[in-house]
């Protein structure tokens, strides 16, 4: 799909023409289309929407940075320069962004669901 | 006298072309693809738009500030660098990918579906460490069902025969188990944890492994309604091995893009990804023309996002192993300015 049969080439559509991932909010943008099959502009705005920034922002590291930190959305770890013990990464990011973008994460469910077990399963 | 402008062929082999050829070869490209797929030629603001972006020799170009797209990536959980956890961390964590996606390295439902406990195991791990969205990968691949790799007669070797009616039978006998492979692989991911799954290099066997994707996803949808589903094509027209096939009452030999894309959406999908072919004797400002009059329609008409497929050798990039960046860059720069794609 799309920018894959990698062998070297995700850096130049990277710089050329891409959202940026987690050091922005492109992994949220995708989130949409994935889930939701929002086409880019619709998703870009209500990604924006859900985050209270511009849709111009979305792209900019610079702006996101900080909103990720406040919302706990996950980021660049940088050795704990730029994502600290004290943000949440990888699975604790997905709990915050399933409840800030108002959409189902597979994966969260599935982590709730093994994680609040209180009694013996029927094997 | 003009200046000398370097750029590349569709092998990735460097060339010099004047301003004069390159516009010459944009237009021949256009021309070439209009006719065709039956698509109206690109406009000539928009051939002005790429002889800009080609008549540079600068060694990088790309899209304006606020113009960015999710870029989506199959195959990048590749084993490469320590185990397939640290590859979708690197790809996350450095190249900053929009999604993530998990392969096996057979990359085709069939042999997937033989290890997919041990694939659950990793992709369960994989969620706890990565915060894009994450899914699992793989082709639908009908030649693996045939003889000798697997138990339907091989239509390769009975259409030369002339056994059309058998070679017939044999791929819609491979079409059901095909998609019965796929929704089972897509089932058990999803009690791992995958957020999408994707369907890659469809129909790469003609119209009958593009009729086993269609229904896979289908059933896919049925059972679960919130899950992402990708499907990316193998290249810009549906061959017809079979011919007759149909979905939805919609004869899939012979589909180009916009076509495609409509039964990928009425099937389930939530992102469709075409594939143009690159022809390697051609320059990429030929190529990239001729991509973007094709995949024009399907971007204009789409219901769902669409993410052009721009790895080597498709989408305008070289066909070579290591595409070059000045290639790829003006490749990607020009499918999002044309096209206003959702991503690539």
């Amino acid at each position: 799909m799309g920018a894959g049969d990698v062998y070297g080439q995700a850096v130049s559509h990277g710089v050329a023409s891409g959202m940026g991932g987690i050091r922005t909010a492109g992994d949220l943008v995708a989130r949409m289309q994935i889930t939701r099959g929002m086409r880019l502009t619709e998703a870009k705005e209500y990604v924006a929407g859900r985050l209270g920034v511009s849709t111009l922002d979305l792209s900019d590291p610079t702006v996101m940075l900080d909103v990720r930190k406040e919302y706990g959305l996950g980021g660049i770890l940088e050795s704990g320069e730029i994502t600290d013990v004290g943000d949440p990464l990888g699975i604790e990011a997905k709990f915050n962004i399933a409840a800030v973008l108002d959409v189902p994460v597979n994966c969260v469910t599935r982590f709730r669901d093994m994680a609040s077990r209180r009694r013996p399963v029927e094997i | 006298m003009e200046a000398r402008i370097r750029t590349r062929m569709g092998d990735g082999a460097l060339v010099e072309m004047t301003p004069s050829e390159i516009r010459a070869d944009l237009e021949a490209g256009t021309q070439a693809a209009a006719k065709r797929c039956k698509a109206p030629e690109l406009a000539s603001a928009e051939l002005d738009h790429l002889a800009e972006i080609f008549c540079s020799n600068s060694r990088f170009t790309g899209v304006d500030i606020g113009d960015e797209v999710v870029l989506s990536y199959d195959g990048c959980g590749s084993h490469d660098l320590g185990t397939r956890i640290n590859d979708l961390q690197y790809y996350e964590q450095y190249l900053c990918a929009d999604s993530l996606e998990l392969y096996h390295h057979d990359y085709s439902y069939k042999p997937a579906k033989a290890v997919t406990a041990f694939e659950q195991v990793v992709m369960r791990q994989a969620q706890f460490v990565t915060t894009a969205p994450l899914g699992y990968g793989a082709m639908p691949d009908l030649g693996l069902y045939t003889v000798p790799d697997g138990p339907v007669p091989n239509w390769s070797e009975l259409l030369p025969l002339g056994k059309i009616a058998e070679s017939r039978a044999a791929q819609e006998e491979a079409v059901e188990l095909a998609a019965a492979d796929i929704v089972f692989v897509a089932d058990e991911m999803v009690e791992a944890g995958i957020e999408f799954i994707d369907l890659d290099t469809a129909g790469a066997a003609g119209d009958a492994d593009f009729l086993a994707a269609l229904r896979a996803i289908e059933r896919i949808r049925a059972r679960h309604p919130d899950l992402g589903i990708q499907i990316g094509m193998a290249g810009e027209f549906v061959l017809g091995m079979h011919g007759e096939l149909e979905y939805e009452g919609v004869r899939l030999a012979g589909l180009w893009p916009l076509d495609q894309m409509r039964l990928a959406a009425r099937a389930g999908a939530t992102i469709f990804g075409p594939a143009i072919n690159v022809n390697t004797g051609r320059s990429i400002a030929w190529n990239v023309a001729r991509t973007l009059t094709i995949a024009k329609p399907c971007c204009d008409a789409a219901t769902i996002p669409v993410h052009l497929n721009g790895g080597m050798g498709v989408g305008g990039v070289p066909m070579h192993v290591v595409p070059a960046g000045d290639a790829t860059c003006r490749a990607s720069r020009a499918a999002v300015d044309i096209l206003r794609l959702d991503g690539l």
